[in-house]
């Protein structure tokens, strides 16, 4: 029992990382109806870069322990976002009109491309975030259940990057014309939005939380390489799907369910299934119900 | 006027079949002169063909994105490996097992996603495909060799002749491609052959004039699936072993790209792509670090300048003019 509830308290740590990705592609999706193949490796570059910026920063780390994350996830944040909205105008925006097929094909090979470069730019070989930053005290809860301060740090990050992108979608004016964007994009451009930069700023925003993700896992698992991006991303994608594709709240859900699964699942099953798990629970998914939990019906054929 | 056309038609002049009589004389001589690697190179290179050729039912016909189409490949190789392993059965016999194997897999997973839209029918391919590979790495049923996968499997054997050396293998493989191409063309002409490209076009229309989709496109999986199970034995009969990376995304991505970027449903199109995917990256050793970086430059470059491919089926292209035009025309009056 209590290794069960240890293991869906880890689960749902690793759910609300991938509710943090599960987000861009849910945004990029809701405005372009764009699968972005690339957001996977984007978060993985959020971790790489992370562990350049704690590198560069020792002395910072060196004097000020783990609040050098504050500086270092604003920055990763900030060169990821402009990563996004790079990759959105070289690989995404030329190709607007011409179908559902060419875009997907980019977005593949972009993620060919993110992938490849971290491999080589960083070596195959495992990295491991500087030990200055290591939370490694550890909270008790009731009975032997215990929660590490990384652990808590991570979820409370993320749980906080959700809520500010919840009020911004909702409360601000660019978040309404988001919104309006992901309805219709002429309309929406009748209604004097300039959709370009609206789907900018997505991109922008999408990959940013993306790149938080990326130093918050790699905080948690203390060590990542370059194949982090591909299987957590496709992670973070089931766990949009599951929750409804183009649904914010949808992501956060289907994170935290996903994670809670998967948790389950190694108790129950052993952890060499987890992936196995969570690919089918996919399949289930879009076969039983296309559109997820919260979603509208989108994923069959028109 | 008939001189003219003569002139500005050029090479189109020449009857196809010529074309692809030069072209197996040319494949049938070009291993005599150089070693090993090399043809080892074009083994491979024709094995690549296979896949594409099979996925090219698939995706380029039928228009279904499938990007999980190496783990098809790994059972059919695992099949054909396991058979021979376990039960002793000489490699040649497990081939039409092998091909059942892949294509009955193929029939069940692809049944109950083919109402799917593309790019979700994408991603569900991705999640079978690795769902079979972690099969084979979790050693179901304790015959599969796990990670490692099998080793020792014996090469195919035909009336005494084993092929054993690169060359006779590349022959082999040659047979099976030579075969391949004759029959994906006689298809791609056939009835079959032109509901497929309906329903990828049109499936309403193509519902309409009493085409049964979901049979066609199942049918598109089924003969894909069982092709690259066809493929997988003819791997394991020149390396003779079989691990579950066969089946890995890379893998399917590769396979995905060869049929893409040569030009969807085109069959020079897989030839040229399996060269610029296989081929080239394997002369030019010193990218070889790079090569999933220009797998994927490669793809965005394409897609932004060229969406139909290099060598795009005659049909496709003119899709793709028309659709053009569309755009064009709404743009103007918008």
């Amino acid at each position: 029992m209590e290794l069960l509830a240890q293991n869906l308290l880890n689960g749902l740590t690793i759910g609300s990382f991938y509710a943090l990705v599960a987000l861009g592609y849910t945004m990029v999706y809701g405005v372009l109806k764009l699968i972005n193949f690339a957001h996977g490796g984007l978060f993985m570059w959020g971790a790489y870069l992370g562990w350049t910026f704690l590198t560069i920063l020792g002395f910072l780390v060196a004097r000020t322990g783990p609040f050098a994350l504050v500086p270092v996830v604003i920055l990763v944040m900030i060169t990821v976002g402009l990563m996004g909205v790079l990759l959105e105008r070289i690989a995404y925006r030329p190709l607007r009109g011409t179908g559902r097929l060419p875009p997907v094909i980019s977005a593949l090979g972009a993620a060919f491309i993110l992938e490849s470069a971290a491999r080589n730019l960083y070596g195959a070989s495992y990295q491991v975030y500087p030990t200055g930053v290591d939370l490694s005290g550890r909270f008790n809860l009731v009975g032997n259940l215990t929660v590490s301060y990384t652990q808590v740090l991570a979820v409370v990050a993320s749980l906080l990057l959700m809520a500010l992108l919840y009020i911004y979608v909702n409360y601000t004016r660019t978040g309404t014309a988001m919104r309006a964007v992901s309805l219709d994009h002429d309309t929406s451009r009748l209604m004097g939005i300039d959709v370009n930069r609206i789907i900018g700023i997505v991109f922008f925003i999408g990959p940013a939380l993306g790149g938080a993700a990326g130093v918050l896992v790699a905080l948690h698992y203390g060590s990542f390489n370059f194949t982090l991006g591909w299987t957590f991303g496709l992670k973070a994608f089931i766990a949009a799907i599951l929750g409804g594709i183009g649904n914010i709240p949808g992501a956060m859900l289907g994170g935290l369910l996903l994670g809670g699964v998967e948790s389950l699942g190694a108790v129950y099953l052993g952890s060499q299934w987890k992936d196995v798990i969570a690919y089918a629970l996919l399949a289930l998914i879009l076969i039983v119900r296309p559109t997820g939990i919260l979603g509208e019906r989108v994923a069959e054929k028109l | 006027m008939a001189k003219l056309s003569q002139r500005t038609m050029g090479l189109r002049r020449i009857k196809p079949l010529y074309w692809a009589l030069a072209g197996l004389a040319l494949a049938i001589v070009l291993p005599l002169p150089i070693n090993d690697y090399y043809r080892a190179v074009l083994w491979s290179m024709g094995i690549y063909v296979l896949l594409g050729l099979g996925l090219n039912i698939i995706v380029g016909y039928a228009g279904l994105f499938q990007l999980g189409h190496a783990a098809f490949y790994a059972l059919g190789a695992y099949t054909a490996a396991m058979l021979n392993l376990l039960l002793g059965i000489p490699l040649l016999a497990t081939l039409p097992l092998a091909i059942l194997v892949a294509g009955v897999a193929g029939f069940i997973v692809s049944r109950p996603i083919l109402h799917l839209r593309g790019d979700y029918l994408a991603i569900v391919t991705i999640a079978f495909g690795e769902i079979i590979r972690m099969l084979l790495v979790n050693n179901v049923g304790g015959i599969t060799g796990g990670a490692n996968g099998l080793f020792g499997v014996e090469p195919i054997e035909i009336f005494g002749y084993e092929f054993t050396s690169v060359l006779s293998n590349y022959y082999l493989v040659l047979f099976f491609v030579a075969i391949t191409i004759f029959a994906v063309n006689r298809l791609e002409n056939s009835r079959l052959g032109r509901a497929w490209m309906y329903v990828r076009e049109d499936q309403v229309a193509a519902e309409a004039m009493g085409i049964d989709t979901v049979r066609v496109k199942a049918i598109a999986f089924v003969l894909g699936s069982a092709w690259a199970g066809l493929a997988g034995v003819l791997y394991v009969s020149r390396i003779g072993s079989v691990s579950p990376d066969l089946g890995s995304f890379l893998e399917s991505v590769i396979m995905f790209a060869i049929v893409v970027l040569g030009g969807v449903g085109s069959i020079p199109g897989i030839l040229v792509g399996t060269l610029g995917m296989i081929g080239l990256p394997e002369v030019f050793r010193f990218v070889k670090d790079w090569r999933d970086a220009f797998v994927g430059l490669a793809m965005v470059v394409m897609m932004i300048f060229r969406p139909g491919g290099l060598l795009p089926n005659r049909r496709v292209a003119a899709e793709l003019e028309t659709e053009k035009d569309a755009v064009a025309t709404t743009a103007a009056s918008g």
